[in-house]
């Protein structure tokens, strides 16, 4: 199914939750709403299913408007934060149920259950209920249950938020391995942008209700389109710098850049793996911390102006070599970003 | 050392504790026993022969069937009352909150002045009704109509404390699924509510089963028409028959300590959602 | 926060109107009634109670009776819960559910309990004849009535408060040096104060309304024994209806004054927990 939504747009009382939203979604992608909690991408979705009416703008659902159909007529799966599943039936009565209501022949949602349980990887639990599962086999009965209708869209709101960290990994598993052989169109929101970027095919960044950028995980990477999307994405520095006649200067630190005028105030935004430090008794700031972890190490450093910056290197890097806390170290910025100060407010 | 298990309780507590112990006895415990073992004191036979008698009989029957309509009617009636309240916004909606505990607050004598001024034969609607041949004061529907009013709250608060903690995402669920809004709360919001209403509903079974004051002046009290068990027991009083008036009291107690107990044991499954 | 997403679909406006309709029914019409007939003549049926000495004596009864049950199971509410909730003891489960009892017996059968304990030939009449006491159709037993309806209500609210408030408080208060007793006047009392209304308000609302037991124990002796509400059934007895009818409305505006607190309470208590 393809999906388009157009001028989406809803208020409570003053609030823009969801402020003209427009994009599209073709069929069989895996596409992430991505941005940081409160941002209104749940809206978006709720107002995709049905559950949520618009203030204005439409969706359309394989060319046809939806906009006043409920929700049980869509043929939208849906998937919840925390799972909803119903807590008084048996994981098989809760994956049938969009098939009991629809009037499906017992044999035939039998079948298709079993089939599920077995996609999921949940064979063997059928007759449990959702208080005898862990986080991880609740969410696969979700996913399950959401499907067993052969819905066109699948929507999932935050599926992993409520899971902790090693089920989360393995849950991501399962959705991009069931996506990969059910290829039903489906958007998932989500806050964690590791996450979005693992999964999606296409990522849709939305913040205060607006939707900042819409790309390919490497594109939103590679190329931010505001100072906003460059925060939320990766780990950063930012600096604040000037323009000059030669270059960008931030403090101490020279920033290659080009086209800006003289005298302009800017934001530079810089990865922490965009930066290298080395150690030089001649530098320009000193080592405050160095944290290893794993298999990177993190280096955090004050400038001599009082501010503070970091970066992270792989283990084995040669720019370590004597790089420990107290000792001088020089910076070079290889890309930073550059935005106008102030012109959007930061990441939270 | 050994570690004692438990607290040692100080003293003024175990004194507070006796206290209360006392007083739940003596006050509670003494008074009951003593109505068990003077319906006995004639013997197991004479207490069956005392609820056997046509009079006894019927009154208890008509407390039963009575009592059990009431239960059904306002287990329905107040399950659709408490999801009016809990779910829908209506201007008024606070008021009526407040009204339907009014028969907590108000005495169960002015609930059956009230029903006979209403319907009573000097009232044209009662008039109307009785030649209709739906009489209300001085019959059965009468002593239904105070049953309903006098335990209206019951069910409604007993179910809305379960009601305000469904999780909305489980219907959500249910709606994106296809279920129609009646479909999702037979399947998803009904079983969930079940033990609440089933408590409420044996507890107002147990309330219907003793009321006295509303009946006894809307009834009319005929034997074997309108007689109810409690109004039956108190002309036995007044008539001097306390071990008859025992008797019949012992199986009324019986049958409402049952449905108190195993309300009280679902509710306590519930989680103590209070009185 | 969302606001409350729902549309009023025709199957949502039909439950509305059949609940309103039901409630309308059982409630409000009923009251409407008594209001109207008794209103009917102004507050001319309210200056007649009043003038009236046997009523206004009644009156002042059942006003006193309330009193003493508000200080006596208001005590034992407070202790009761607190021993109930905050202690574990073999005799816990006991008295718990005893403390229930009163709810759910009717109170025909309270009267005659305390009657067979109390009247001629009862149990503790021998004793009572030495000390030449009267219970039974004096003061003593319509006191003993009203305090044995009235017996749960403070100590179930009360409970319920301390329950949901958990003992965190109090043990923060024994940390700083508080003693048991300073950390119930400083902490416990204050946190309870509005399970502690709405629970007064109860027992007054019941202790207003008793009628059963004080008619089987009382007598409706005027002067002695003689409550609004027995006044009520004797003025019906005999055929003084305008009579029973302005004290019923007395009794009504007592109970809806007493709703008004009742609701106030609550909502302090509600407030309470959600913090």
């Amino acid at each position: 199914m393809s999906i388009r939504v157009e001028h989406l747009t809803k208020r409570f009382g003053a609030f823009h939750a969801v402020d003209d939203v427009s994009f599209e979604v073709e069929p069989g992608e895996l596409v992430g709403l991505l941005g940081p909690s409160g941002g209104g991408k749940s809206t978006v979705l709720r107002i995709i299913a049905g559950l949520e009416r618009a203030d204005e703008g439409s969706v359309y659902l394989d060319g046809e408007r939806v906009d006043q159909i409920e929700a049980r007529e869509r043929g939208v799966g849906f998937v919840f934060q925390h799972y909803a599943l119903f807590r008084h039936m048996s994981v098989e009565k809760n994956i049938a149920f969009g098939l009991d209501v629809q009037r499906v022949s017992p044999s035939e949602s039998a079948a298709r259950v079993k089939e599920l349980l077995g996609l999921m990887g949940l064979t063997g639990l059928e007759k449990r209920y959702p208080a005898q599962l862990s986080g991880g086999q609740r969410q696969r009965v979700a996913l399950a249950r959401a499907l067993a209708p052969k819905p066109r869209l699948l929507l999932l709101d935050e599926p992993f938020s409520a899971v902790d960290a090693r089920v989360r990994e393995e849950l991501r598993r399962w959705l991009r391995r069931m996506h990969d052989e059910v290829h039903v169109t489906s958007i998932f929101v989500t806050h964690d942008q590791e996450e979005a970027f693992a999964l999606s095919d296409r990522v849709l960044l939305i913040h205060k209700g607006r939707l900042e950028q819409a790309g390919a995980p490497a594109d939103i990477f590679d190329r931010p389109a505001s100072e906003f999307v460059a925060r939320f994405v990766g780990d950063v520095n930012i600096l604040d710098a000037v323009a000059e006649k030669s270059g960008v200067r931030a403090g101490a630190l020279t920033i290659p850049s080009e086209g800006h005028a003289p005298g302009e105030k800017l934001s530079a935004v810089v990865r922490c793996y965009d930066l290298k430090f080395w150690q030089a008794d001649d530098g320009i700031a000193t080592v405050t911390r160095v944290l290893p972890l794993g298999d990177r190490v993190k280096v955090e450093a004050k400038l001599d102006d009082g501010s503070a910056i970091f970066a992270q290197f792989p283990r084995r890097s040669s720019l370590l070599r004597g790089v420990e806390r107290g000792v001088r170290i020089q910076i070079e910025v290889t890309l930073a970003r550059l935005y106008p100060r102030g012109a959007i407010p930061g990441a939270e | 050392m050994t570690r004692v298990r438990g607290k040692v309780p100080e003293r003024g507590a175990l004194a507070l504790r006796s206290g209360v112990i006392l007083y739940a006895l003596a006050f509670v415990a003494l008074p009951l026993v003593i109505l068990v073992q003077h319906g006995l004191s004639d013997g197991l036979a004479a207490l069956f022969d005392a609820v056997r008698a046509p009079v006894a009989r019927s009154a208890l029957f008509l407390t039963i069937w009575t009592a059990a309509l009431t239960a059904i009617v306002n287990a329905v009636m107040g399950t659709c009352a408490a999801w009016v309240l809990v779910r829908y916004r209506f201007p008024g909606r606070g008021a009526l909150s407040s009204l339907i505990d009014l028969p907590f607050a108000i005495p169960t004598l002015v609930t059956g002045i009230m029903l006979v001024v209403l319907f009573g034969p000097q009232n044209v609607l009662g008039r109307s009704l009785a030649g209709a041949g739906f009489p209300i004061a001085f019959a059965p529907a009468g002593i239904v109509l105070a049953l309903l009013f006098v335990t209206l709250p019951i069910v409604v608060r007993a179910v809305e404390p379960v009601m305000l903690e469904l999780d909305p995402a489980e219907e959500e669920a249910s709606r994106t699924l296809g279920a129609s809004e009646w479909t999702t709360f037979r399947k998803v919001v009904l079983p969930a509510l079940f033990p609440a209403i089933l408590a409420g509903g044996l507890q107002t079974f147990a309330r219907a089963l003793g009321e006295f004051g509303s009946i006894v002046v809307v009834a009319g009290n005929i034997p074997m028409k309108t007689l109810t068990a409690p109004v039956h027991v108190f002309g036995e009083i007044e008539s001097g028959h306390s071990t008859a008036a025992a008797g019949i009291s012992i199986v009324l107690l019986a049958l409402v300590l049952t449905l108190d107990f195993t309300a009280r044991r679902l509710k306590r499954k519930l989680g103590g959602a209070h009185a | 926060m969302p606001e409350p997403r729902h549309t009023w679909t025709r199957g949502r406006i039909v439950l509305l109107a059949v609940v309103l309709a039901y409630l309308g029914l059982i409630l409000v019409l009923p009251l409407g009634a008594l209001v109207s007939r008794a209103g009917a003549g102004g507050f001319k049926a309210l200056a007649d109670v009043f003038a009236n000495p046997e009523a206004r004596r009644g009156l002042v009864m059942t006003i006193g009776l309330a009193a003493a049950a508000l200080v006596v199971n208001g005590l034992f509410g407070i202790a009761g819960a607190l021993v109930l909730v905050r202690q574990r003891f073999p005799l816990r489960g006991v008295v718990d559910a005893l403390v229930d009892l009163p709810f759910a017996i009717s109170p025909v059968m309270v009267g005659l309990a305390f009657l067979l304990l109390f009247g001629r030939g009862g149990t503790f009449h021998p004793l009572l004849d030495a000390m030449d006491w009267r219970v039974v159709f004096a003061f003593p037993g319509v006191l003993i009535a009203t305090l044995f309806v009235t017996l749960p209500f403070t100590l179930r609210e009360v409970a319920y408060v301390l329950a949901e408030l958990g003992e965190d408080e109090e043990r923060a208060a024994a940390t700083l040096g508080a003693s048991r007793w300073q950390t119930f006047w400083r902490v416990t009392l204050p946190n309870i104060r509005f399970g502690l209304g709405y629970g007064a308000t109860l027992t007054v609302a019941r202790a207003l309304g008793e009628f059963g037991a004080v008619l089987v124990l009382g007598g409706a002796i005027s002067g002695r024994t003689q409550t609004a509400t027995t006044f009520i059934y004797t003025a019906v007895e005999e055929r003084q209806e305008s009579a029973a009818y302005g004290m019923a409305l007395v009794l009504a505006l007592a109970s809806a004054l007493l709703l008004v607190l009742l609701e106030l309470f609550k909502a302090r208590v509600h407030r309470q927990e959600s913090r």
